[in-house]
């Protein structure tokens, strides 16, 4: 019962496209505000509704170590495989959610610790987010990685991507 | 579910009647609606904890909405999420006579400081098979079950002191001790039937629970118990009936004497003749069950032995105060001075003061012994008497501004009085017969007030009709002014027979929201989707399954037997609040599996026919649930199908074969 309104988030999501998914949120009327009728073909609406590729929670500025940290990038898999690999698999094959390959090319370093440490306001307001729920269905759970847990997990999505 | 607010608007549109008057249109105010409305996404103000009596469960509903917020499992199985079916909680309920599935919840007391509920745990009591209960307030879950011995039917309980040094359990059924066989007549009841009182200690920092002594007092009904507070800690006072001592047709025969007793005693001196070494070792065998929060596994011990101390011969130990008659409650107000004796069978309601209970002591004013205990002169200790209040008082709680509130049974009505001059100030009708009732915080030294509660036993014509039996129910009543006045009533789970309530606050900030996936210590944990197998020893096999939106790891297995027993670890990966999955197999003899975020469960199941059986998350977790689901396949017994596993991807086979 209680994750209907999730259902219904996603539902509204397909039918209106990403910009104006937020509904049922408490912020519904905020949010539907800079949504046009028709956002998918209104490139000035996207504009004005401005997508930070850093997305949205407390990380502005990740720095990365050249080389990587393998140190890290081993507890990041660790952690990987209690929380995450459930859903994605390391190739670019989506389960439950998208495969990892590749995802230091697509993404900032900001983005992916803010989608992984603040899941649901991402998923509620970042278009990106909100275009992969439309196509994964299944809102990823906020599994409750510290900011030191998200920092390892991205160091071996990095270690994965060959990045060094 | 509860009265609506528009009819409760509707009500308002009425004139206020006179409180007598027991008609649904009578007696609700015209703002009620608004002051128990508590908005979509609000939260309310206090959490009431309410027994379940026959359910053997507890219930959580918000004040001053009365929205059923939780039902607590805790002596009673629960196949909503699998409690006393799982392997985990099923020694819960075990006992000295086998595992007990059900029994009868009648009393709740939240644990104290400094004599004000702290927020900490909750214990409950189990009136049929003798049980005490500790419920985690963090976690809201039941952490722990202790059997008492040398008890008959535990309902003077669970009551407790002002630093919850001690958790106190009274008989109400007396019977011999060492439950030994014995004839039924007065006779031998005068003869062989003991009453116990037994004190729990509490463990300050864990709350573990351990029986640390029993006072074994003469055969009579210990009914209801109140610890001392301020000047009268060290005190526990139980109301007392069929003091006749008969066996019998107890409607007659335990209504024979003008006067029953309060039982007073003194809990300190135990503890000083405990220490002196004259408590009695008596064999016995009674079960302690503790849930472990680090495996998620309750295991049983059987405890042999417990120390007894007799009165008798320990005379200053006890003391007894004649109470007219029956009496149900005794309860302390929050100074600790005065103690209300409610006599059931009574026509006023008596109210004793500690200061002269304990000058009576001083002074030898006795009017005998009963069975060798002191009984002290009734007006030696009397305070004075509340005159013609009502018919049938049962219970009585108080405001912390002087005011103490009495329920009535016969009379259906709540009875405000001045503890100074014993002078009724106001009353309202209940609907109908109502038993306890509660004020926030009522039996503490600093009550919340604002509020009390009836809990009542009949709701003919309150709710629609379901049928020959109603819901019970509670009801809401601002004491906030002079005049009490009706807010709300609605409906409860079994029968609502005593209950506690907290400020919000005191709890909520501590709720747990998940258990964190990295302490499970499971014996049979599947810390992600990499640890999930399964294992076969001899005829038992081992799935260690996890579950998280939306899959279940592995979906397919096969190589199982007819016979088998088959153990379905389900770990959830989840680490969010509100995200638990179930786990349900067809034709499995138990229920189903609720599993909390991070934490392991294990549903047992032994097949008794080959073929397909699907199993699936039976808690909607997102919007491919209806797809979190998967197959075993159970082969005749001695069958070649090896056993093997999947999620999608290719198959495990297990690499060794079965020993
Ligand atoms: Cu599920």
């Amino acid at each position: 019962m209680k994750q209907l309104r999730y259902l219904f988030i996603c539902t509204v999501a397909i039918a209106i496209a990403a910009a104006g998914c937020g509904g049922g949120q408490e912020k519904a009327g905020e949010e539907k505000a800079p949504a046009s009728e028709t956002p998918a073909a209104d490139n000035n609406a996207a504009a004005s509704n401005a997508v930070d590729p850093k997305g949205i929670g407390k990380f502005k500025d990740v720095q990365l170590t050249h080389p990587l940290d393998e140190a890290m990038a081993k507890k990041g898999l660790e952690i990987a495989e209690v929380k995450c690999t459930s859903c994605h698999k390391t190739t670019e094959e989506k389960l439950v959610g998208p495969g990892w390959k590749g995802v230091t090319d697509r993404r900032t370093p900001e983005w992916i610790m803010n989608f992984v440490t603040n899941v649901d306001e991402m998923l509620d307001k970042d278009p990106e987010a909100q275009a992969m729920l439309e196509i994964c269905m299944v809102r990823m759970p906020n599994q409750n990685l510290s900011d030191d847990d998200a920092r390892a997990v991205l160091e071996y999505m990095r270690k994965l991507d060959g990045k060094n | 579910m509860k009265l609506s607010p528009l009819l409760l608007a509707a009500a308002a549109a009425l004139t206020v009647q006179s409180c007598k008057m027991k008609s649904t249109e009578s007696a609700v105010g015209g703002d009620a609606a608004a002051r128990t409305y508590v908005a979509p996404g609000k939260y309310d103000e206090l959490y009431n904890f309410v027994s379940g009596g026959f359910s053997g469960q507890v219930a959580v509903y918000g004040l001053p909405s009365g929205r059923l917020l939780k039902v607590l499992p805790v002596f009673s199985v629960n196949p909503e999420n699998g409690y006393g079916y799982s392997e985990e909680t099923k020694p819960m309920l075990n006992t000295s006579h086998g595992f007990v599935p059900w029994d009868d919840q009648h009393h709740l007391a939240l644990s104290q400081t400094n004599g004000e509920h702290d927020g900490r745990w909750l214990f409950a009591n189990a009136n049929n098979s003798p049980r005490v209960a500790r419920i985690d307030l963090k976690a809201f879950k039941t952490m722990e079950i202790i059997e008492l011995p040398n008890s008959g039917g535990n309902h003077s309980s669970p009551f407790l002191t002002e630093n919850t040094e001690y958790v106190i359990a009274g008989t109400r059924f007396s019977v011999p001790v060492g439950n030994a066989e014995s004839p039924l007549d007065n006779a031998s009841y005068k003869k062989n039937f003991k009453s116990t009182a037994s004190f729990i200690g509490i463990d300050k920092n864990s709350g573990h629970m351990n029986v640390a002594f029993q006072i074994i007092l003469p055969g009579m009904d210990l009914d209801l118990s109140r610890a001392g507070k301020g000047p009268s800690h060290g005190w526990f006072f139980f109301s007392t009936y069929n003091t006749e001592q008969a066996s019998t047709l107890l409607e007659v025969n335990a209504s024979q004497k003008d006067k029953d007793f309060i039982v007073a005693v003194n809990w300190k001196k135990a503890e000083e003749y405990v220490k002196a070494g004259k408590a009695k070792k008596m064999a016995t065998e009674y079960y302690h069950n503790t849930f472990n929060e680090e495996n998620h596994t309750a295991t049983s011990e059987i405890i042999k032995e417990v120390l007894t101390l007799d009165p008798e011969e320990l005379k200053d130990l006890v003391y007894l105060i004649p109470c007219p008659k029956s009496p149900h409650g005794c309860d302390v107000d929050p100074s600790g001075e005065y103690i209300v004796g409610s006599g059931k069978l009574a026509a006023l309601i008596p109210v004793f003061a500690f200061q002269k209970f304990v000058k009576a002591i001083e002074d030898k004013a006795f009017e005998g012994e009963y069975n060798g205990i002191p009984v002290i002169k009734y007006e030696a200790a009397l305070h004075g008497e509340v005159q013609k209040p009502g018919l049938g008082p049962l219970h009585t709680e108080f405001d912390g501004k002087g005011n103490a509130y009495t329920s009535f049974f016969v009379s259906s009505e709540i009875v405000k009085w001045s503890i100074k001059d014993l002078k009724v100030l106001d009353r309202v009708p209940t609907y109908y017969s109502i038993g306890h009732l509660m004020v926030p915080g009522g039996d503490t030294k600093k009550p919340y007030g604002k509020y009390v509660v009836a809990y009542n036993k009949i709701t003919k014509d309150r709710y629609l009709p379901t049928g020959p039996e109603l819901a019970q129910s509670a009801q809401l009543y601002s004491i906030e002014g002079d005049k009490m006045q009706l807010l709300l009533d609605f409906p409860t789970i079994g029968e609502p027979h005593y209950a506690q309530a907290i400020p919000a606050e005191k709890i909520k900030d501590q709720s747990v929201k998940f258990f964190d996936i990295a302490k499970n210590k499971h014996p049979y944990v599947a810390a992600g989707e990499k640890a999930t197998k399964v294992e076969r020893k001899g005829n038992q096999v081992h799935v260690y399954m996890t579950a998280i939106r939306s899959h279940l790891t592995p979906d397919n297995i096969e190589g199982v037997q007819v016979g088998d027993e088959v153990y379905f670890h389900i770990t959830n990966l989840e680490q969010d609040w509100d995200i638990p999955h179930g786990f349900a197999i067809k034709h499995a003899a138990t229920a189903e599996l609720l599993v909390m975020p991070g934490e392991t469960s294990t549903l047992k199941f032994i097949p008794t026919q080959p073929g397909v059986y699907p199993f699936y998350c039976t808690d909607f977790c997102s919007a491919l649930h209806q797809e979190m689901q998967g197959y075993m396949r159970v082969s005749p017994k001695g069958s070649n199908v090896p056993l093997k596993w999947h999620t999608g991807g290719t198959d495990s086979t297990a690499a060794v074969a079965a020993k």
